[in-house]
């Protein structure tokens, strides 16, 4: 069953109460995963963990963005903010399932990409337009879930899929509440207004044709039973991944672009 | 000592009258100041520093292509308030009485000495260039009508970053240009991206990045996070030549650096490098 809550309601419910993480969820979702490291060019990004795994016995690639759960976590994960190795680690996994015609599950879960002079420097901006340009012709299924918030282009970067899914409390967003009402009104105060009027919510992804389901949350929010959403995100995934599997590949492609194709509103 | 040097300047630029003060152009790069009139001769170059100032859109394809070639796409396509954003639709109407455009962004095909192709041309002045739905449409009928006849396409990229009062749906935009140009660069179609002033957020981490040849003019800003988004968040004052094209060409995200008065010739030269020559040639 799901709970009306307003969009403020839900920032603070993903901020405020100690979520899951991926590294709560791989465990009771997947088996047999080991954890792949570094972009092979500069380095290894803490903040996108990549795996190989199984899924009710079939082998699937892993890519996530990781938050912390407590300071120190998210000192080495730079609280889930990915720099451009990060991405480039995400798309050396991707290519390496569609080598193995492995399907490929990313989860979503940052404030966005990291914002400093390394990424700059390291090109943030060819980062993630090379993962958005490549993920939209890989030759294998890609199923996203955003398990908390995704924010702007730092999740378009793990976000382009067959099939997005939104925990029902997530948030998707072009940029924070906060940064909206600074640029906007010069007011970063003005973040709760921001944060109702931007449409963020799984429900408003799934209107605006960015997200096609919503997996439920225990009462409450996720935090407060592991083992059951956990078991509703695998239940998703049991039902999606054969189904996307079963697709012929150049129909699967031609839906893919198709999908990000008809978003937007304009008349002629 | 201050005081004769300002008058010295001031006679010079007054030509003595002094009731006449010609307006002045002050640079963002350098802040030198120049008559106004010298930086429009230039096409808008400071003649300090070569900062390549901004151009209209229609003033960026009439110095590019030849004359009376241009044939425009969907010139009448406007946006819709996608997230009901308040005063979104007003904001606009205003835009389109001052600047003559309907977004931002000009796309159509066009022959540079006789090369034919698809250029799109985007337009600062309107809501910082910022990609929405139209922009985000209008770019991806391009790629695809490039694909579809087999033409090279030019994009002259600007933007201040996401078009926010289309909240999502501006973000979707980069999806949707990305597939786009990945479809028409799989066809083997060349794409040439020329950076202008200036182009940053998610124009860049898109359709500006992918190009197979990338230019950028002198001095112009190119990134991905606003400068005051990363010393905010860095806490530190950033270096001036931080994000310039000079910065991004040394740390190899760039292929060349072109003047403005040789652009025309240098894309000339590159269309005919990877055959697209004059019709029936
Ligand atoms: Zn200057």
């Amino acid at each position: 069953m799901s709970e009306n809550k307003t969009a403020w309601e839900r920032i603070q419910l993903v901020h405020n109460t100690g979520r899951p993480t991926i590294n709560d969820y791989l465990p009771l979702i997947f088996t047999d995963y080991y954890e792949m490291h570094g972009d092979r060019l500069y380095g290894d990004d803490k903040a996108v963990i990549g795996a190989v795994g199984r899924l009710d016995g079939r082998p699937v690639t892993i890519i996530a963005q990781v938050k912390g759960r407590d300071i120190n976590e998210n000192k080495v994960c730079n609280f889930a903010m990915p720099h451009p190795e990060g991405y480039r680690k995400a798309l050396r996994l991707a290519r390496q399932a569609e080598k193995f015609h492995r399907p490929l599950i990313c989860f979503i879960d940052t404030p966005g990409a990291f914002c400093g002079i390394a990424a700059e420097e390291r090109g943030m901006g060819e980062a993630i337009a090379k993962n958005i340009a490549e993920f939209m012709t890989l030759r294998t299924p890609i199923i996203s879930i955003v398990l908390g918030e995704a924010g702007s282009g730092g999740a378009l970067g793990l976000g382009v899929c067959d099939e997005l899914a939104m925990l029902e409390n997530a948030q998707y967003s072009v940029l924070s509440p906060r940064g909206f009402a600074s640029i906007l009104w010069k007011d970063a105060s003005r973040e709760r207004e921001a944060s109702e009027i931007m449409r963020i919510t799984a429900e408003d992804m799934v209107r605006l044709g960015v997200a096609e389901t919503i997996i439920e949350e225990p009462l409450g929010g996720a935090h407060n039973d592991l083992d059951k959403i956990s078991e509703n995100i695998k239940e998703y995934l049991s039902q999606v991944i054969p189904e996307k599997c079963q697709k012929d590949i150049d129909v699967l492609l031609k839906e893919r672009y198709t999908k990000f194709r008809k978003i937007g509103a304009f008349i002629e | 000592m201050f005081e004769d040097f300002f008058k010295v300047v001031t006679k010079r630029f007054n030509g003595g009258d002094d009731d006449y003060k010609p307006p002045m152009f002050k640079c963002p790069r350098c802040q030198g100041l120049s008559p106004l009139s010298r930086y429009e001769e230039l096409h808008r170059v400071c003649p300090a520093c070569n900062y390549h100032g901004r151009l209209s859109a229609q003033e960026r394809i009439s110095i590019t292509i030849d004359k009376e070639s241009f044939r425009e796409f969907d010139s009448e396509m406007k946006s819709r308030n996608p997230i009901d954003f308040p005063e979104y639709e007003e904001k606009q109407e205003e835009l389109r009485e001052r600047t003559g455009l309907n977004d931002a962004v000009i796309t159509g095909t066009a022959t540079i000495k006789g090369s034919p192709c698809v250029i799109g041309v985007m337009d600062s002045r309107y809501m910082m260039a910022s990609m929405g739905s139209v922009v985000g449409e209008k770019i991806a009928r391009a790629f695809e009508y490039a694909a579809a006849n087999k033409l090279p396409v030019i994009m002259f990229t600007a933007s201040g970053g996401a078009r926010m009062q289309e909240g999502i749906v501006s973000l979707m935009q980069m999806a949707k240009t990305a597939g786009a140009v990945k479809l028409h660069s799989d066809q083997g179609g060349l794409y040439i991206t020329v950076l202008t002033d200036p182009t940053t957020g998610g124009v860049t981490a898109s359709f500006a990045s992918l190009g197979d040849i990338i230019i950028a003019e002198p001095k112009i800003l190119i990134g991905f996070a606003g400068r005051r988004v990363i010393e905010n968040t860095i806490k530190q004052r950033l270096p001036d030549d931080f994000q310039l094209a000079e910065f991004m060409y040394e740390k190899g995200f760039i292929d060349m650096i072109v003047e403005r008065r040789k652009m025309r010739s240098v894309l000339s030269h590159l269309l005919k490098l990877h055959g697209y020559n004059k019709k029936g040639v």
